[in-house]
């Protein structure tokens, strides 16, 4: 029995953390459907949107819900911005330079963060009292309901733009084939823009929820979830958007199961175990199309 | 042949000649200790880079796990020679062996992937050696393995760099060098010319893993403690940076690589709040204005103008 009532809890821990990871991975995926880059510095994203969350909090006194649209905006403006200055120059470059850009991006965004917010770990205000509920024989916490209301929003929102609407499906066309999308007359740059315009955005609101979740926040925070999130992509199959949604979400248990029935230290290998596993087996991923390399 | 043997000699002529000029300058004090440490750190890091440049350069397989056989080396190499009293060389080629060990086994399921899915495999395969290192307790878990005899001088880097950088160019001259090359160009035309490419992407992994070992080994006992922390995927990182930066498929551009990186990394020592800053901002500049790299794929002594500046032959 108390085996059972571990094993719920940490189901229900792993799909907090998954939750946050799916949010993540859902720019991943998106930016490597569209341009086929491996955006290592996402995850700095993510950090940055955490902070941005923080500061309206701490300085501007504003509730949750208002700190993760604001940090949204902002964070999402920033994306489209290090997309048009340092990816946009380099579209026709060989794909290695363009990842080499994605690093020192990450970097840079890691560094001038430390620069301006110091490298110490910051408080994040606790926002709303922890109420736990028991549900039956398991608890679960206000943070973790939050999470999940919000990826859940998130995820229908980002549903209907994608499927809906004019930009959605200008984005789809795009991440098919770019050229055939542009003599249809769609504006591929202004489309890629969108698209890191959307992931970051979902990104920062991942960094809020991780803040309210885990109350502490610092710089280099977003190396490994950053890391993870790719995995959780290509684990769903890159690309797809319901792929980057349950990869999370699996990651996210496998990890809670993990560390807390095994060890917590084995958490971040058992993430990359999967990652070879999936790659070795099933390289599309879950939702992946399988497609084979012509001569 | 016969001129590329003597301009070979020519090499290692000039180069025992700048060791000993180096080594002169640092017996005689004029090179302080931070920049004789900041001396080896080139030396190990040419060893990474130049081997990393056979995976990613040369066969074409985008690897980012190079710190992961690094530690490896590390390991193995101080184990021998704190716990097991062995001499420093034996425990370097254990080290390396045993990390091209590790490399092999690796490599022969990883490198049926390729592209970004193989890069992203290798840094997980990287980042799982580290934390299962993490874990061992025999060599002090995430603490750190103490009590490394301090073995690593300049001497040593220099002739295993040396030895290193000749051991690769004649493996990219040779035909195995060359079939190598052909799956970068294209694989399946490779295949079609009757090419076994699986084992010339397994061999290029396992030469390339076991330098790697090797320059992890001359790493671990310069610092008296090894800790998993410096075999992160940011490492792996550092490596392909220098490999990019000096030219991919370039042996004198991965040098200069690891040279200037390892260089402006020390000069920027003085300021270490911008110090990352200006180094990632070098880094998308370089990026912006010359994505192949310094070199290109040439090496420094093909490239066009220095044979203008030599005159003579074509």
């Amino acid at each position: 029995m108390e085996f059972t009532e571990q094993l719920i809890q940490q189901l229900i821990n792993g799909i907090s953390l998954g939750s946050i990871y799916a949010l993540i991975a859902l720019g991943y995926t998106m930016v490597y459907g569209i341009i086929k880059l491996i955006n290592f510095a996402h995850g700095d994203i993510y950090m940055v949107g955490a902070y941005i969350g923080f500061f309206a909090i701490s300085i501007a006194h504003v509730s949750v819900v208002p700190a993760l649209i604001i940090s949204m905006i902002v964070t999402g403006f920033l994306g489209v911005l290090v997309e048009r200055l340092a990816y946009k120059p380099l579209r026709q470059a060989p794909r290695i330079s363009v990842l080499i850009t994605a690093i020192g991006v990450s970097f840079f965004l890691e560094y001038t963060s430390m620069y301006f917010v110091s490298p110490q770990p910051r408080t994040f205000p606790a926002v709303m009292e922890s109420t736990a509920y028991h549900l039956g024989v398991f608890v679960i916490n206000g943070q973790q309901l939050l999470i999940f209301a919000i990826t859940v929003i998130l995820m229908v929102l980002l549903t209907y733009i994608v499927q809906c609407t004019k930009v959605g499906k200008a984005m789809r066309a795009v991440s098919f084939d770019t050229e055939t999308a542009q003599l249809m007359g769609i504006d591929a740059n202004r489309i890629i823009s969108v698209t890191f315009g959307i992931g970051s955005a979902l990104a920062a609101a991942g960094g809020v929820l991780v803040g309210v979740y885990y109350n502490s926040i610092d710089p280099l925070m977003g190396i490994m979830p950053g890391l993870k999130a790719f995995v959780a992509a290509v684990l769903g199959g890159i690309g797809s958007l319901p792929g980057a949604m349950t990869g999370g979400i699996i990651l996210g248990v496998v990890e809670a199961l993990v560390s807390g029935f095994i060890s917590s230290t084995f958490r971040d290998a058992a993430a990359f175990a999967i990652l070879i596993l999936v790659l070795l087996f099933k390289p599309s991923g879950l939702f992946g199309k399988n497609t084979r390399e012509k001569v | 042949m016969n001129m590329l043997r003597r301009q070979d000699l020519k090499v290692i002529a000039a180069s025992i000649a700048g060791f000993a000029i180096l080594n002169g300058l640092i017996e005689s004090g004029v090179i302080g200790a931070f920049w004789q440490f900041n001396l080896i750190m080139v030396g190990i890091n040419i060893i990474l880079s130049v081997s990393l440049n056979l995976i990613n350069g040369y066969t074409g397989q985008f690897s980012l796990g190079h710190a992961g056989f690094m530690a490896i080396g590390a390991y193995v190499s101080a184990i021998l020679t704190t716990n097991f009293q062995l001499p420093f060389l034996l425990a370097l080629v254990v080290g390396g062996i045993g990390a091209a060990i590790l490399g092999c086994l690796i490599g022969l399921p990883t490198l049926r992937l390729s592209g970004d899915y193989l890069a992203i495999a290798t840094l997980g395969l990287g980042e799982i050696i580290r934390i299962t290192i993490m874990n061992i307790q025999y060599v002090g878990g995430a603490a750190g393995f103490m009590g490394i005899p301090h073995n690593t001088t300049f001497a040593w880097v220099f002739f295993v760099m040396l030895f290193t950088l000749f051991f690769i160019k004649n493996f990219v001259n040779s035909s195995h060098g060359r079939a190598c090359i052909a799956i970068r160009e294209n694989e399946i035309a490779a295949e079609a010319m009757g090419i076994n490419t699986t084992k010339y992407k397994v061999m290029a992994f396992t030469i390339g893993a076991g330098f790697a070992g090797v320059a992890g080994g001359l790493f671990a006992h310069c610092f008296y403690i090894i800790n998993p922390t410096s075999f992160t995927f940011m490492a792996s990182f550092n490596y392909l940076i220098m490999v990019v930066m000096g030219g991919l498929g370039s042996i004198t551009g991965s040098i200069a690589g690891a040279v200037v990186l390892t260089g402006i990394s020390a000069a920027l020592a003085d300021w270490p709040e911008f110090r990352m800053i200006i180094y990632s901002l070098l880094l998308i500049l370089l990026m912006f204005y010359r994505p192949q790299g310094l070199f290109g794929n040439v090496e420094l002594l093909d490239a066009k103008w220095v044979k203008r500046l030599k005159g003579g032959k074509k």
